[in-house]
């Protein structure tokens, strides 16, 4: 009995240490990239272009590159993932074909993100003729993201209670319009919040876009809006690079003197941006949850 | 001798193959509530749900058998299931009122089905509430959410907002089991006020409140109807043993 | 009704059609581009065989990889070997971790466990590959190299940098299993007198076992499926290693590589392309280990 204890304790001290190396471990992880990253961080480093041989260089275009096929992607995805999801969750018979949907969604959440970087590489890059583009490459995002999407969409309805759809059939309403005008408003804060999260792995991909935004940028004119002019920063049609790229490019193949420090400074600026997504998915859940608890 | 509002006849529900209601031919009088009662899982409120057909939205749910309104069979597979829900009002046993404004909540269903004129909504929206005696505790926070109002304002509301769409025939799934006893009291009011223009069909297991508020009553038990008489023989005369049995209170 | 019938009932049924017909089309792009995916990596992928006459047998089993060579040779075994090396070796490394974070997440402390430890493991999957892969290559192989003997890159520093990115996936998937064994099960074990580590060890870890394992698959596929981070810290020479700390490859390290630097149609990219068809039929295997495991835990 005395041993029993005694391999309790010592089982209960090693998962208790287990634990806690992996909170240290996060924040090491976090402190190292800070601590190594924001010193080279300034408002020049943001907004100047790279440099290719000398030090100096800022990441100011795979920043900008980013946010845009961010948007890109999420105009496209949203759209589509959130009508997948609502087919799969209200419109959807259960059944044979059914299940096989729900296998297929489930094999392409499971695909290497480079293998749909490839898929895109020959149909969209080269069979459809966009080239290495923005465009291409927010459609390879967006197939890469769209079984998140519909898990997200799923959920949301899923959470809504199901006297809210029947009070909405009752009234007469028609099965869409109780899906969109009652069911949608109630869904909202989980597929936000998740939609958020989404964004926040959509922002850091790399592989997927290797070879469908490029690995280059033109010089962008910051000054020219025109989003059908080759050199504008809004063109859909031209190569990016995005700052997930940028870093992986730079460390492969970086010649600057500073690569490191540009590296460093870059995972920064990347890491910066997903806690901030993190912690604004997490804001708004809790803010909604709230509105909803204390008004009832 | 009131005319009929909606009739069942050989009315057959089963989920995934097992019978939930056996064969229940079934006449409901307008301006008249009908009380079901029977021990839970008896088949009396997945009866209420056949009746504007939404047992539909359940899977495996399967309803044979006729439901006749005026002379339309509803339980064809022509039916128009949206239109036909405008007719029957539901009202469940939790208060479910959307995740809107007071006024929102009203005027809903009546701007979907084609008033679009303000003041015409304005106007359903206090006729709606005032049947629902929930006018005067609302109409200076109208625009408030729904979800701030009591339970049993709520449940009030969402009687308000079935009846705002005007519908012949009120479903009622019992309304009154998660209310307090005041708030209980002020529903049975309203049903009572109610049923002289609308024919009322409510679930309840609470027998007194069966009695206090029905002219009719239907027993059930295991799926099938075992009685349907008018509420004051059923309580002081039942004709099978069964519903004596569960009257009284030996199970149930 | 107010209005006439015919008014009343044809804008909703337009309305419920084009909704049907919206979704439909939605999750119709969904399943045609699963399909053209893999058709068309199929089909590349098969080309090396049929077109340029390459062996599967000797592109499966071959150990030289030397494209430019003359005859050139198409051996693809390194890679296959690197990635099951790297993955498996990553999973023997997270699978225990995250074994104690989902027991110390339910048993030990949950109200900590949900408050502090939940988000640190969501914010370590949320946390970009190529972060992942720079500070492998900054921290992990210079650590390595001081340590052992070789450069610090290969299969040892490809397999940690896995192991914290695979982390979460096995750990949330322990946590909801552990969270959903019914509470008459545990409490059984502890009225019979057993410490909290005995129930563990001998009610708990046995039941939630099949889920365990899934965590387990669906981090290995994961691994095996990611491709900068690795890439940045594996050293990339074209043969099966001496030891842990030898450069070598994985197969998404030699698509990343070599992807750019080739012309489509040839016979070197055609031969990327099946590597590509290694990668995607090992993603069908493991999503169906994954559903076998899922069926057998439900049991």
């Amino acid at each position: 009995m005395m041993k029993a204890k005694t391999v309790d304790k010592i089982a209960t001290a090693v998962i208790i240490s287990v634990a806690a190396f992996i909170v240290i471990l996060l924040a090491g992880l976090l402190g190292y990239i800070l601590v190594r990253g924001l010193g080279h961080v300034s408002v020049d480093f943001l907004t100047s272009p790279p440099e290719t041989i000398s030090e100096g260089g800022g990441i100011g275009p795979q920043l900008f590159n980013s946010l845009f096929l961010l948007f890109l992607t999420m105009i496209i995805t949203v759209p589509l993932g959130l009508g997948a999801g609502i087919y799969m969750s209200e419109y959807a018979k259960p059944g044979r074909v059914t299940d096989f949907i729900r296998l297929l969604v489930e094999v392409l959440s499971s695909f290497p993100s480079i293998v749909v970087g490839l898929f895109g590489l020959l149909v969209l890059v080269n069979m459809f003729g966009l080239g290495f583009s923005l465009f291409a490459g927010a459609l390879a995002l967006t197939v890469f993201n769209l079984p998140l999407m519909v898990r997200i969409t799923e959920q949301g309805l899923k959470s809504v209670p199901r006297e809210q759809k029947e009070a909405g059939l009752a009234l007469g309403l028609s099965k869409w319009k109780t899906i969109t005008s009652i069911m949608m408003p109630i869904a909202i804060p989980v597929i936000l919040t998740g939609t958020i999260l989404a964004s926040g792995r959509v922002f850091g991909e790399a592989a997927a876009l290797l070879f469908t935004a490029g690995m280059s940028s033109p010089r962008l004119d910051f000054s020219d809006w025109n989003p059908l002019s080759p050199f504008s920063p809004l063109n859909p049609f031209r190569p990016a690079e995005t700052l997930a790229v940028h870093i992986w490019k730079i460390n492969s193949e970086g010649l600057a003197p500073d690569a490191a420090e540009i590296a460093a400074g870059a995972s920064a600026v990347l890491i910066i941006t997903v806690l901030l997504f993190n912690l604004v998915a997490r804001w708004l859940g809790r803010l909604i949850h709230r509105k909803f608890t204390a008004s009832k | 001798m009131h005319e009929i509002g909606l009739s069942a006849k050989n009315l057959y529900v089963s989920y995934n193959d097992k019978p939930a209601v056996k064969n229940v031919s079934l006449d409901f009088a307008s301006k008249q509530v009908t009380a079901l009662i029977g021990p839970s899982g008896c088949g009396k409120s997945t009866f209420l749900r056949s009746l504007n057909r939404m047992n539909d939205t359940i899977p495996g749910a399967k309803v044979t058998g006729e439901i006749w309104i005026g002379d339309e069979n509803i339980n064809s597979p022509k039916t128009d299931v949206v239109s036909l829900r405008q007719k029957i009002g539901m009202v469940w046993q939790r208060p479910n009122p959307f995740h809107k404004s007071i006024y929102e909540n009203i005027a809903f269903g009546p701007r979907y089905h084609g008033i679009k004129n303000k003041k015409k909504l304005d106007e359903i929206v206090e006729e709606s509430l005032k049947k629902a005696a929930l006018w005067n505790e609302t109409k200076d926070r109208l625009h408030t959410s729904a979800l701030a109002l009591s339970g049993g304002q709520q449940q009030r509301l969402c009687i308000a907002r079935s009846i705002a769409v005007k519908p012949s025939i009120i479903l009622m799934d019992e309304p009154a089991s998660a209310l307090d006893p005041v708030s209980t009291a002020k529903i049975e009011e309203l049903i009572t006020e109610l049923k002289q223009e609308y024919c009322i069909i409510i679930v309840t297991h609470n027998m007194q409140q069966a009695a206090r508020i029905s002219e009719k009553t239907a027993f059930f038990l295991m799926g099938d109807l075992v009685e349907y008489d008018s509420t004051d023989k059923m309580f002081t005369d039942p004709q099978k043993k069964q519903t004596s049995d569960y009257i009284s209170g030996r199970f149930g | 009704m107010a209005q006439s019938k015919q008014h009343e009932s044809k804008p909703h049924l337009v309305e419920e059609w084009v909704g049907k017909v919206y979704t439909a089309l939605c999750i119709l792009f969904l399943v045609v581009t699963i399909f053209s995916m893999v058709y068309f990596v199929a089909s590349k992928g098969l080309t090396t065989f049929f077109k340029d006459k390459v062996n599967v047998i000797d592109l499966l089993t071959g150990i030289k990889w030397n494209p430019g060579g003359d005859p050139p040779l198409f051996g693809a075994l390194p890679f296959i070997f690197g990635s099951f090396s790297t993955s498996i070796l990553a999973a023997v490394i997270a699978a225990p971790l995250a074994f104690c974070a989902a027991v110390f997440m339910i048993e030990i402390a949950p109200k900590f466990g949900r408050k502090y430890l939940q988000p640190v493991i969501e914010l370590l999957a949320g946390i970009p590959s190529v972060v992942y892969g720079f500070v492998g290559l900054s921290v992990i192989v210079p650590l390595f190299r001081d340590i052992f003997p070789g450069q610090g890159i290969g299969i040892a520093a490809g397999a940690l940098v896995l192991s914290v990115m695979i982390l979460p996936t096995i750990t949330t998937i322990a946590t909801d299993a552990l969270a959903s064994l019914p509470s008459g099960l545990k409490e059984g074990s502890y009225a019979l007198g057993s410490t909290r580590w005995q129930t563990i060890y001998r009610i708990v870890l046995p039941t939630m076992l099949p889920a365990l394992m899934t965590g387990v698959v669906l981090g290995i596929a994961r691994a095996f499926g990611e491709a900068l981070a690795v890439q940045m810290v594996i050293g990339n020479a074209p043969h099966i290693p001496g030891s842990l700390f030898e450069s070598t490859s994985t197969l998404t390290s030699a698509i990343t590589l070599s992807m750019g630097n080739t012309v489509m149609g040839s016979t070197h990219n055609n031969a990327l392309w099946s590597l590509a068809l290694i990668l995607m039929t090992m993603t069908f295997v493991f999503v169906f280990i994954v559903r076998w495991l899922e069926r057998r835990s439900k049991i």
